[in-house]
C-alpha cells in the first residue's frame, strides 16, 4: 500500500524537478558597434548580493554592440558553485583578466579572451587588485585567519606570468584600493571593522623591497585611490556615516602631503585625461535618506566644474550610482545603477556631452569595469 | 546524574525492548498499521481491547476534526505531533497550509515561519497565552521549541477566535499558539514521571524528563526539562550537471538546555491560575551560506532566554469574567565573529533585552447572545548592546482593545477595535518617538440552516507590525523615520465536518479559504553607497491572492485497523506591486503551489505514519522574465515515515518510535546556499511511571 502511495506521489510531483544545469549566458544586441574601436570591449563585474553566491561577469562588445550577460558559468562549468560571492574588483593585465571575489576568498585569473579560468588563487577576504611591472597586487582585509591579535590587513604580490603568490606585506587595518605613482604603491587603509577607531592613512609600499616605507595621514575610513597624470592621488574618505561626511582628498606624491580637500562626497571615482568623474551616494543622517550627486573635477588645476557628466536628465532614473568608467578614446562614460542590490542593475553609456547613448540590464549590483584592448 | 537514574527502568528491560523494536520493524515490513493509543494496558481481555479500540477510534476522529471557528484555524495536538516526523515546533508547522518555513538548516539553524506571504514579523507566537516577544528583531526561533512538552500547536489566520483575550492577541496578522502540557490526574494518582530519550543522525542526544505532581486537590506542579546535544553534521550535495560535489556541513553543533516549571491551580469559585518559569540556554555554531570556495564558518552564538509568567482566569459571576496576565522576560544573546578582527580582537557583541508585560482582559455578557470585552496590555521593553553608537532604546507600549461578539442562531459576528500607543525613548541619538494607531477587525461565521456540519466564514483585518528596535536603532542600519508595515487581510472560507455512522468512511473534515492580502510599506534593507551602509526603508507593496485547503479523513476497515488520511494544498500568488505594476513572479521564497499528504494506520499497538511534503519552485530574489533563470529554485518534496510501538513495561506505558526522514535522499535548500540534510533518522523512547 505504502509503496503504491509513494509511487503515486512520485508520479504526481516527481517530474517537477529539472536536472541540474549550468547557469546560462544571455546575449542581446544593445547598440550599433564601432568595428574600428581600439577597445574591443569591456568586462563588467556584478558583485551579487552577499550570501547569494551571485557574483557574475558580463561583457560588452564595443565593436559589435552585443551584450553578453553572465558569461562565467558557461565558460567554466566545472568550477564548483561558479564565480562566487561578492565580486569586489576586476582588472586586466596583459592577456589575463583578474577577478577579486571577496566572500569567496579568491582571486580568479581568467583568459581575457575566452573567459576561461587559468587559475584560482586563494586570498582570504581580498578586496582590490592593481598591477605594476608584471606583478599583481591584491589587498586583503586581514592577514591571518582567526587571530584576534592580528587586525591588520595585507597586500599580496602575485607574479603575472607564473601566477604564484610571492611576497606579502602588512599594511593598515582593512585596506581597500591601491594605486601606483612614481614606482610606489599607495594603499588606502579604512579600519572599517573598528568604528569609531578608523584608520586615517595611506600606506606607501616600495615594490622592490616590498616593505611599507611610510604612512600618509589623510582622513578617516579611506576607500578609493586613483592617480592622475600629474603625480597626484585622489583619495576618498567615507567619513563615519554620521558626523564626519565623506570627502575627496588630493595627495601630492612628491611631498606625500594632502594638498587639497574637496568638500564633496565621492563613492565612485574615475580619472581620464584631465577630468575626474565622481558620483556619490551619501547617507544624510538628519534627513535619514541618501543624497546622490555627480561631479566633474579638472585634475590639472584641481577645480570643480559646474557641470555634470549626465546632462539629459537620465540621472533622475538612477537609484544608486555605483560603478564608473570612461572610454579613453571616445570619452564615453559607463555608469552603473545598483538599484536595490537584489534586482538586476543597469549599465548606462553616456557620450562626452552627457547624453545617454544606450542602456542595458546587467546582473545584480553592477560595479567594476575593465577595458579589454 | 538525574538522567541515569531515570533511565534505570528502561535498562532493566533491555532485552524486552530489543524484542519489541524487532517486532515493530517486522510488523512494519508487512505493512501493518498502528494503534497510537490512549490505552493503558496492553494485555487485557478481548472485550477491553474492543472497547479501547473504539476509544482510540473516537480519539483519532476527534483529534482530526476541524472544529468550526470564526477565523481559520489549524491545530496539531500532541497525539498528532507524536506521529509526525518532527523534532521542533518548526518541523511540525511546515505541514500546515499557508505556512512557508524559513529554515537555515540543521537542528541549530534559525527557523521562522511566514504565514500567507505577509512576512515573518506579521506572525505572533504565544506560549501558554502570553506572547513571546523579541523587540530586537521581531523573530521567534521556532526551532528552539521542542515538542517534548507541547500539548497543542494552533495557527490562527487573523486572530484567535475569542474576544476575551489580551490585546496583544489582536495585534498581529496571524498567530501561533503553543500550549504546554497541563497535568491531569486520574483518581488516586499523585505523580507522573516520564523520561524520554531521542537519538539519531547528526550525533543527536536528547534526554528529557517530565515530572507532574498533585500537590493538593486544587494545585498541581510540573517540571519539564531537556538537553539537546548534536554535532549537527550532515552531508549535502551540490551540482550543476558538470561539477558534482558532496561536502559535510560544518560549524553546526548545538548544545541547549531547557527547564520549565509550572504551578496550576483552581480556586473554589472555579477560577484558575497558572505560574510558569522558563529557562533556555544554548551554545551553537552558526553555519553560513555555502558559496564558491567557502563552505566553513567560525561564527558562534550563545542564547539565554528566561521568563516568568503568571495568569489568573476569573469567573466572578456568569456575566463578568476577567483574565490577568503578567510576564517578565530576560533575553541575552552573544554573537562572536572571529572573521571580523577589530583593533580590540574578535568582533564580539552582547545584546540584553528586558520585558515587563501586564494584561487585563475583561468580558461582560450583556445578554445571552451578546458579549463585550475590553482588554488593556502594557508592555515595557529595553534593549542594551555593546555596539558602537548604540541608542539604548526603551519602548513603552499600551494597547487597548474593545471587542464585541454577537451569537445568533446561525450567525456569529465579532468586531474589534485595537488602539496602540507606543513611545520609544533613547539614551543617545534620535528616537522614533511616539506613534498611535487604531486598527479594526471584523469577523463572521454562518452555519446555514443551523447545521452543525457546514460553517461559512469571512473576516477582514487591518493591522501593522511596528519596526523592530534593530530596524530603528541598529548602528549604521537603523532608520528612526520608519513607519509601521501594514497588512490588510480579506478572507472567505468554509469548514465542513461529517461523521458517517456505521460506514467504512468514518469521517470527513474539509477546510478551505480564499484570501487577499495587501502588505504595504514593507520594511526592507536598502543599500547605500557600499555594503557597510545599508539602511532600513519603508519600500515595497505586495499583493497576495491565495487559496488553501486542508482535508482530513478516516476509514474503518471493519477489523482492528484504523486508517486516516489528510491532504493539504496551498496556492499563493504573492506579487510585488511596488512600482504600480504587478510582477509576473512571486516574491522571494514563496512557491505558487505547495502541499502535503499524510497517511496513518493504527493496528493494535503499532502505528505507521507517512508524510509527503511538496514545495513548488520558488525564486530567491525578485524576478523578471530576464533574470528569473538566475533566481529559480527547484521544487522539493520529501517523504518521511514514522513508526510507533506502544506497550507496557512493568505495567507502565512505554513508547518507541522510529523516524526516517527524506527517504529518497533529496538535496534541497529552503534558503539559497543553506543546504538541508539528506536522509536522516531518529529513534525515540519514552517511559512513563
Amino acid at each position: 500500500m505504502v509503496t503504491s502511495i509513494l509511487l503515486a506521489g512520485y508520479m504526481l510531483f516527481g517530474s517537477c524537478r529539472k536536472n541540474p544545469s549550468v547557469i546560462p549566458e544571455q546575449q542581446e544586441t544593445v547598440f550599433t558597434g564601432d568595428p574600428s574601436s581600439p577597445i574591443q570591449g569591456l568586462y563588467l563585474l556584478n558583485e551579487g548580493n552577499m550570501n547569494m553566491n551571485k557574483a557574475s561577469l558580463d561583457y560588452v562588445d564595443l565593436r559589435t554592440g552585443v551584450y553578453r550577460r553572465n558569461i562565467y558559468n558557461q565558460a567554466n562549468p566545472e568550477v564548483v558553485k561558479g564565480l562566487g560571492d561578492v565580486g569586489n574588483d576586476i582588472g586586466i593585465y596583459g592577456s589575463k583578466l583578474y577577478v577579486v571575489v571577496n566572500v569567496s576568498n579568491k582571486l580568479e585569473v581568467l583568459d581575457a579572451k575566452s573567459g576561461k579560468r587559468l587559475k584560482q588563487i586563494d586570498i582570504n577576504n581580498c578586496r582590490y587588485v592593481t598591477f605594476y611591472k608584471n606583478k599583481a597586487y591584491v589587498s586583503a582585509y586581514l592577514g591571518k585567519v582567526g587571530d584576534p591579535k592580528a587586525p591588520n590587513g595585507i597586500v599580496t604580490e602575485i607574479d603575472t606570468a607564473t601566477l604564484q603568490r610571492e611576497r606579502t606585506v602588512t599594511v593598515g587595518r582593512q585596506p581597500e584600493e591601491m594605486a601606483v605613482v612614481n614606482g610606489k604603491l599607495y594603499v588606502a587603509n579604512s579600519g572599517g571593522y573598528s568604528p569609531p577607531d578608523y584608520e586615517r592613512t595611506l600606506s606607501v609600499i616600495d615594490p622592490v623591497s616590498f616593505q611599507e616605507i611610510k604612512r600618509i595621514d589623510v582622513a578617516i575610513n579611506l576607500d578609493k585611490v586613483k592617480a592622475d597624470r600629474y603625480g597626484d592621488l585622489y583619495v576618498t574618505s567615507r567619513g563615519d556615516y554620521y558626523d564626519i561626511p565623506s570627502r575627496l582628498y588630493v595627495v601630492d606624491t612628491r611631498t606625500d602631503q594632502v594638498k587639497k580637500v574637496f568638500n564633496i562626497a565621492a563613492s565612485s571615482l574615475c580619472i581620464d585625461d584631465n577630468l575626474a568623474y565622481i558620483c556619490a551616494t551619501e547617507w544624510n543622517y538628519p534627513q535619514q535618506k541618501n543624497i546622490i550627486s555627480y561631479t566633474l573635477i579638472n585634475v590639472r588645476d584641481e577645480t570643480q566644474l559646474n557641470r555634470s557628466f549626465i546632462t539629459d536628465g537620465t540621472d533622475q532614473q538612477i537609484k544608486v550610482p555605483y560603478g564608473l568608467a570612461v572610454n579613453p578614446f571616445t570619452k564615453d562614460v559607463y555608469l552603473t545603477d545598483a538599484k536595490e542590490y537584489v534586482t538586476p542593475g543597469t549599465l548606462y553609456c553616456f557620450d562626452a556631452n552627457g547624453k545617454k547613448k544606450w542602456q542595458v540590464t546587467t546582473g545584480d549590483i553592477p560595479a567594476h569595469i575593465a577595458f579589454k584592448y | 546524574m538525574e538522567f541515569n537514574m531515570l533511565f534505570a527502568p528502561v535498562r532493566t528491560g533491555r532485552h524486552l525492548l530489543y524484542q519489541k523494536i524487532a517486532l515493530c520493524l517486522a510488523a512494519t515490513l508487512l505493512c501493518c498499521p498502528k494503534v497510537w493509543a490512549q490505552s493503558r494496558r496492553a494485555d487485557t481481555a478481548a472485550t477491553a481491547k474492543v472497547h479501547e479500540l473504539q476509544q482510540v477510534n473516537i480519539n483519532a476522529v476527534k483529534d482530526r476534526i476541524i472544529q468550526p471557528s470564526i477565523t481559520p484555524v489549524q491545530r496539531l495536538s500532541s497525539t498528532r505531533l507524536e506521529r509526525m516526523s518532527s523534532f521542533s515546533v518548526a518541523d511540525a508547522i511546515r505541514f500546515l497550509t499557508g505556512v512557508q518555513l524559513k529554515d537555515y538548516g540543521g537542528i541549530g539553524g534559525l527557523k521562522t515561519v511566514n504565514v500567507r506571504s505577509m512576512g515573518t514579523n506579521h506572525t505572533a507566537v504565544f506560549y501558554d497565552g502570553v506572547q513571546l516577544g523579541n523587540v530586537q528583531n521581531g523573530q521567534v526561533d521556532l526551532g528552539r521549541f521542542s515538542l517534548d512538552n507541547i500539548e497543542e500547536i494552533s495557527l490562527y489566520n487573523g486572530q484567535r477566535s475569542e474576544i476575551s483575550q489580551p490585546a496583544r492577541a489582536f495585534a498581529a496578522a496571524s498567530a501561533i499558539y503553543l500550549q504546554s502540557k497541563i497535568p491531569t490526574f486520574r483518581p488516586g494518582e499523585h505523580t507522573h514521571l516520564r523520561a524520554g530519550f531521542k537519538t539519531g543522525s547528526f550525533g543527536l542526544w536528547n534526554p528529557s524528563i517530565l515530572w507532574e505532581q498533585k500537590l493538593t486537590n486544587r494545585v498541581s506542579a510540573s517540571v519539564s526539562s531537556e538537553l539537546v546535544q548534536t554535532d549537527g553534521r550532515y552531508k549535502f550535495r551540490s551540482s550543476n550537471g558538470v561539477f558534482d560535489t558532496t561536502a559535510s556541513r560544518s560549524n553546526t553543533d548545538v548544545a541547549s538546555y531547557r527547564v520549565e516549571g509550572g504551578l496550576n491551580g483552581t480556586l473554589p469559585d472555579s477560577s484558575t491560575w497558572r505560574v510558569k518559569a522558563y529557562a533556555f540556554v544554548a551554545n551553537r555554531g552558526l553555519p553560513g551560506p555555502v558559496v564558491s570556495n567557502k563552505f566553513d564558518y567560525p561564527q558562534r552564538q550563545w542564547d539565554r532566554n528566561l521568563f516568568l509568567q503568571g495568569s489568573y482566569n476569573s469567573n466572578v459571576n456568569k456575566r463578568f469574567s476577567f483574565i490577568l496576565n503578567a510576564k517578565y522576560a530576560n533575553d541575552y544573546l552573544r554573537y562572536l565573529d572571529p572573521e571580523t578582527v577589530k583593533k580590540t580582537g574578535f568582533s564580539d557583541n552582547h545584546f540584553y533585552q528586558h520585558e515587563f508585560y501586564f494584561s487585563w482582559a475583561n468580558r461582560y455578557r450583556l445578554t445571552g447572545a451578546w458579549d463585550v470585552a475590553l482588554s488593556s496590555d502594557y508592555q515595557w521593553n529595553n534593549l542594551d548592546a555593546d555596539l558602537y553608537r548604540f541608542a539604548y532604546p526603551t519602548r513603552y507600549m499600551l494597547q487597548t482593545v474593545l471587542a464585541s461578539e454577537l451569537k445568533l442562531k446561525d450567525i456569529s459576528l465579532q468586531g474589534s477595535l485595537l488602539h496602540t500607543w507606543v513611545n520609544d525613548v533613547v539614551k543617545a541619538f534620535a528616537s522614533a518617538g511616539r506613534k498611535q494607531k487604531l486598527t479594526p477587525s471584523l469577523l463572521m461565521s454562518w452555519q446555514p440552516g443551523g447545521q452543525q456540519d457546514v460553517t461559512l466564514r469571512a473576516f477582514y483585518k487591518n493591522i501593522f507590525r511596528l519596526p523592530t528596535l534593530n530596524d530603528l536603532y541598529y548602528t549604521t542600519i537603523g532608520n528612526t523615520q520608519l513607519k509601521p508595515e501594514w497588512a490588510k487581510q480579506y478572507d472567505v472560507g468554509i469548514t465542513y465536518n461529517h461523521t458517517y455512522q456505521q460506514q467504512a468512511f468514518a469521517y470527513l473534515s474539509v477546510q478551505a479559504d480564499v484570501y487577499y492580502n495587501q502588505v504595504r510599506d514593507k520594511i526592507v534593507a536598502i543599500p547605500g553607497a557600499n555594503l557597510f551602509r545599508w539602511t532600513m526603508y519603508n519600500i515595497g507593496n505586495v499583493a497576495i491572492k491565495g487559496f488553501e485547503t486542508t482535508i482530513q479523513s478516516a476509514w474503518n476497515t471493519g477489523s482492528e485497523i484504523v486508517l486516516n488520511a489528510g491532504v493539504n494544498y496551498t496556492y499563493q500568488q504573492s506579487r510585488d506591486v511596488t512600482d504600480g505594476q504587478k510582477s509576473r513572479y512571486n516574491i522571494p521564497y514563496i512557491p505558487t503551489h505547495s502541499g502535503s499528504v499524510t497517511l496513518g494506520a493504527d493496528y493494535r499497538q503499532l502505528s505507521i505514519n507517512y508524510s509527503y511534503l511538496y514545495v513548488g519552485n520558488r525564486y530567491d530574489q525578485l524576478s523578471t522574465d530576464q533574470n528569473q533563470v538566475y533566481n529559480y529554485m527547484e521544487p522539493y518534496y520529501t517523504h518521511d515515515v514514522t513508526l510507533g510501538y506502544h506497550t507496557m513495561l512493568h505495567r507502565k506505558p512505554i513508547k518507541l518510535g522510529l523516524e526516517i526522514n527524506n527517504i529518497f535522499n533529496q538535496d534541497r535548500e529552503l534558503i539559497t546556499n543553506f543546504p538541508l540534510p539528506r536522509r536522516f533518522y531518529r529513534i525515540k523512547i519514552s517511559y512513563t511511571i
